[in-house]
């Protein structure tokens, strides 16, 4: 009913009165902006993770020895137990016979050993790196895209050949542009452990979004240097596996391989108390994560909508205000012909127009904060559409539910009453 | 004179009905105005003219007796109708001015209008010919607090003008006014009168003011004491 007038109206009211419109939307403002900020950086932390985990492979089978009381919690692994024995431990046989009687569905396995986080130096040349022990089989698992040379070889595992694949930025840090790093020495220093290894391949570095900190300058970043699996083992604690991933040969299946390597291995640890094996598959890991940002988007959204509600409130109060300042505007309006349903749509386009002014500005205010937040740890912003549409038709509705009853109010004044109100 | 415009049978209005201290304040008023006659209603405060004032614009409805207002008898009517009835029928000029804040002289002009569902281009134009009328033409743009009380008054009436009614209702125009634009107003009263032959119902205290119209009812503990044809109603014909 007059919705252009109303608008305007509504507009003029607003500006008269800058202060008491801006703190009156201030809720709406802090509901509308808490909830668009975490839904865009848990947005960008889910894309993130996904490209991560998609960058790893969807058909990706992770097996771990885990103890018995923790093997239905995805979350909770407990990587090397302080009371774990050599025998609780996957050997390298087990693992070879698993892949045989498998062969037609595996298509590589993985082992890997951490080494730790160090450099490799040569004056005052030098790169950062973390050193990690792999097989041959680490290449196509981990997705290692080769851009010289070649990656480690059976033999070089087999006879603990002091050799090294080595990233480009490695390459680029430690040797001139034109120098073929094929066959060179470095020297590498890696949790206390001093060696020289021969390069034999450069891989190329990927940033991906997880492992690549926005911090680190490009010349200081910390690649992986793979060296062969039974080196690493030297100084290792444990012979035997932890854990080591495989990959399927169809991407579909893997879920169902999952429950199958789950049956060999629990055949294999049925004489273990304490531990087991239990194996991940990509969407598990997926759905874990998942699972952590919906709760904390049902909490951001409890947070949120108590904040709307004590804007609406305010909202509500306000109009209320407003009715009581303007009763004799109302009596006038009344006695000029206005029917209560006109005076009732006034007042509710006044409260729907400062809840729509309240969320767009909200969205904006959110959308900065996320993209505050977002660079700062260093991931890219995705503003979701629909969530803002949502938003700000969901403050627009706060303004129809709060301005209901003031405007109700208002239409029901009685016109001689109003008209001699002082 | 025209037909009758107004004709109020037995009104009686009485407040707390039924609790021990019913108050009267009308009692049995019968009224009846022709088309185009200005007249008076004068007496003490407490007389029952506010209330009679209310029920003859139709805010108002009598606890019992008949109204029938331009041939349509309002007595019974919602309230939505009731509106509708002021907006058509009804001119309301009161003490205060009663503009709308935050509206310039032309907004609120065109009001009645925009209650009236008259189309935009329409209403702007008849409101621009409204305050041409009563000399604001200049200041059409202007909100009302940047306007003096007269013309204020002045915009008021242009805003009774609005959608033509038949009767012009005016409360104590000149109320709040200092004499001299007070007799401005009554001036612009007087040519509305003459001119459009509208019917103008002057609700006041003042017996000079009354003395200007051609007719005076007196009320006095909600009844009418007198209706007579003003003496001196020669002078407002002269000032106009």
């Amino acid at each position: 009913m007059f919705l252009k007038e109303n608008i305007q109206l509504a507009v003029a009211g607003l500006k008269s009165n800058r202060m008491r419109s801006f703190l009156t939307m201030l809720g709406i403002i802090i509901g509308i902006g808490s909830v668009i900020a975490i839904v865009s950086i848990g947005g960008a932390v889910t894309a993130s993770v996904s490209d991560t985990m998609a960058g790893i492979g969807a058909n990706m089978i992770q097996v771990y020895v885990t103890p018995r009381e923790a093997q239905n919690t995805t979350t909770n692994v407990t990587v090397g137990g302080n009371n774990m024995d050599e025998s609780d431990l996957i050997t390298s046989d087990q693992i070879g016979s698993f892949q045989r009687k498998f062969a037609d569905e595996i298509s590589a396995v993985s082992l890997e050993e951490d080494v730790g986080v160090g450099k490799v130096q040569d004056g005052h040349r030098y790169a950062n790196i973390s050193a990690v022990g792999a097989n041959p089989g680490y290449r196509e698992v981990s997705n290692v895209k080769m851009l010289q040379g070649r990656f480690l070889q059976d033999r070089d595992v087999k006879a603990g050949r002091r050799v090294a694949v080595v990233s480009d930025k490695l390459v680029s840090n430690m040797f001139r542009s034109r120098e073929n790093p094929l066959g060179r020495e470095v020297s590498m220093n890696a949790s206390g452990w001093e060696e020289t290894f021969t390069i034999v391949g450069v891989y190329k570095f990927e940033r991906s979004g997880m492992m690549g900190g926005a911090a680190s300058a490009d010349k200081d970043v910390r690649t992986q240097m793979y060296i062969p699996v039974s080196v690493a083992k030297e100084q290792a604690r444990y012979q035997n596996y932890l854990y080591f991933s495989l990959k399927t040969k169809s991407v579909t299946d893997s879920q169902a391989f999952s429950k199958k390597v789950d049956k060999y291995f629990s055949k294999i640890y049925a004489d273990n108390s304490k531990y087991t094996c239990r194996s991940y598959d990509m969407e598990n890991m997926m759905s874990s994560v998942t699972s952590v940002m919906n709760t904390i988007s049902i909490a951001v959204a409890a947070i949120g909508a108590i904040a709307l509600l004590v804007g609406g409130i305010g909202v509500m109060n306000i109009m209320l205000v407003s009715v009581t300042e303007r009763t004799r505007e109302i009596g006038t309006r009344k006695a000029l012909g206005a029917r209560s349903g006109y005076i009732r749509a006034q007042f509710i386009v006044e409260a729907v127009i400062i809840c729509l002014i309240g969320g767009v500005i909200g969205v904006v205010f959110g959308i900065l904060l996320a993209w505050l937040g977002v660079t700062l740890i260093g991931m890219k912003l995705t503003v979701s559409v629909p969530i803002v549409l949502i938003s700000v038709g969901f403050s627009m509705l706060i303004g129809v539910f709060f301005g209901y009853y003031p405007a109700k109010k208002a239409s029901r004044l009685d016109p001689i009453e109003a008209l001699r109100y002082e | 004179m025209g037909h009758e415009i107004i004709r109020m049978t037995d009104i009686v209005k009485n407040y707390f009905i039924g609790l021990p201290n019913e108050l009267h304040i009308l009692k049995h008023i019968d009224l009846t105005v022709r088309e185009g006659e200005f007249l008076s209603i004068v007496g003490a405060s407490g007389s029952g003219k506010s209330t009679l004032m209310n029920l003859i614009g139709v805010l108002d409805r009598p606890t019992s007796g008949t109204y029938v207002l331009d041939g349509t008898p309002v007595g019974k009517m919602t309230d939505d109708q009731m509106s509708g009835v002021r907006n058509r029928k009804i001119g309301f000029v009161f003490q205060t001015f009663n503009l709308i804040p935050r509206n310039d002289a032309l907004k609120n002009v065109e009001l009645p209008m925009l209650y009236a569902g008259m189309a935009s281009g329409t209403r702007v134009r008849r409101a621009e010919e409204l305050l041409e009328l009563v000399g604001m033409g200049d200041r059409m743009h202007h909100q009302p607090n940047e306007l003096s009380g007269g013309q204020k008054q002045r915009v008021a009436i242009a805003r009774a003008l609005a959608n033509d009614p038949p009767i012009l209702l005016a409360d104590e125009p000149t109320g709040a006014l200092d004499s001299e634009t007070g007799r401005l107003v009554m001036d612009l009263f007087h040519r509305v009168h003459e001119k459009d032959g509208k019917t103008i119902v002057l609700i006041t205290h003042n017996p000079e003011l009354a003395a200007e119209t051609e007719r005076i009812v007196t009320l006095k503990d909600g009844a009418v004491v007198s209706d007579r044809a003003a003496e001196g109603k020669a002078v407002g014909r002269q000032c106009s």
